[in-house]
């Protein structure tokens, strides 16, 4: 009896605290996307300019994020079921968008003019405890060849 | 050391290759931060212990990496790559390797 009111209450503190902490990181997320515009960046290998370059240097960006206990609790019980487990779509969708922030705002801080050749890697940590079948959390690795470009004349 | 993942370095001529260099680290998370995470599991979201300790592995692949071009009179590497993978219970390796080559 006492196990099941602590799962309630686990759940419905994590329900809120997990919502508000999403939805405050994808504010920041929009606002900080919004200030990059003008930093270019693709996943071609090719620099979409003829002007010459000056310098060139890699840039990375990481984050590591994890799912919150309610969250978790319910993608659990979609796995029962099978089907599109929605509470990981978002928080994938926020660590990659994360890390590309990471490394573009590397790239500005050092003057950069664009982010070529980017590349995502996804890869998952195992955890210490049940014999490493449960997942830590989640890497998201963003990274690419950060250019500038000689100025004009 | 200018690194790259592009298969050249832009807007410099590569002279001379060098062949394939690598670095590799293998790191388990710290008991400290593995509690920390723990907690932060309820909550959810990102886990900055972990963050961190996976940028730091990772800046010491690349280390060992361009050390490594270094000592083969390697001034680049191109196209560099990285990959991760889980070798025991809470342990990782990270790994970073590309081509050494000379730009002129």
């Amino acid at each position: 009896m006492v196990d099941l009111i602590v799962l309630l209450v686990l759940l419905l503190v994590t329900y809120g605290t997990g919502r508000w902490f999403e939805q405050r990181h994808f504010e920041s997320i929009r606002q900080r996307e919004a200030q990059l515009l003008p930093l270019l960046t693709s996943t071609l290998s090719t620099i979409p300019s003829s002007a010459p370059v000056e310098r060139s240097e890699m840039v990375c960006g990481s984050v590591v994020v994890s799912l919150d206990y309610f969250k978790r609790f319910i993608a659990g019980l979609r796995g029962i079921i099978g089907g599109r487990i929605k509470p990981y779509e978002p928080l994938l969708d926020r660590a990659r968008r994360e890390a590309m922030l990471r490394m573009r705002e590397r790239a500005r801080a050092e003057g950069f003019d664009m982010v070529v050749n980017v590349r995502l890697e996804t890869s998952r940590l195992a955890s210490a405890a049940a014999d490493g079948k449960r997942t830590a959390g989640v890497e998201i690795l963003a990274f690419g060849t950060a250019v500038k470009l000689a100025a004009a004349g | 050391m200018i690194l790259s993942n592009l298969e050249e370095v832009p807007g410099r001529q590569i002279v001379e290759f060098y062949g394939v260099v690598s670095g590799s680290t293998v790191r388990a998370k710290h008991i400290g931060r593995d509690f920390m995470a723990g907690l932060k599991n309820l909550v959810g979201g990102e886990l900055k212990g972990y963050t961190e300790l996976l940028h730091e592995a990772r800046e010491e692949a690349l280390a060992r990496m361009t050390q490594q071009a270094q000592s083969v009179g390697a001034n680049a590497v191109v196209n560099v790559r990285f990959s991760t993978s889980s070798v025991a219970q809470g342990a990782a390796e990270l790994f970073a390797y590309g081509t050494a080559v000379r730009v002129e």
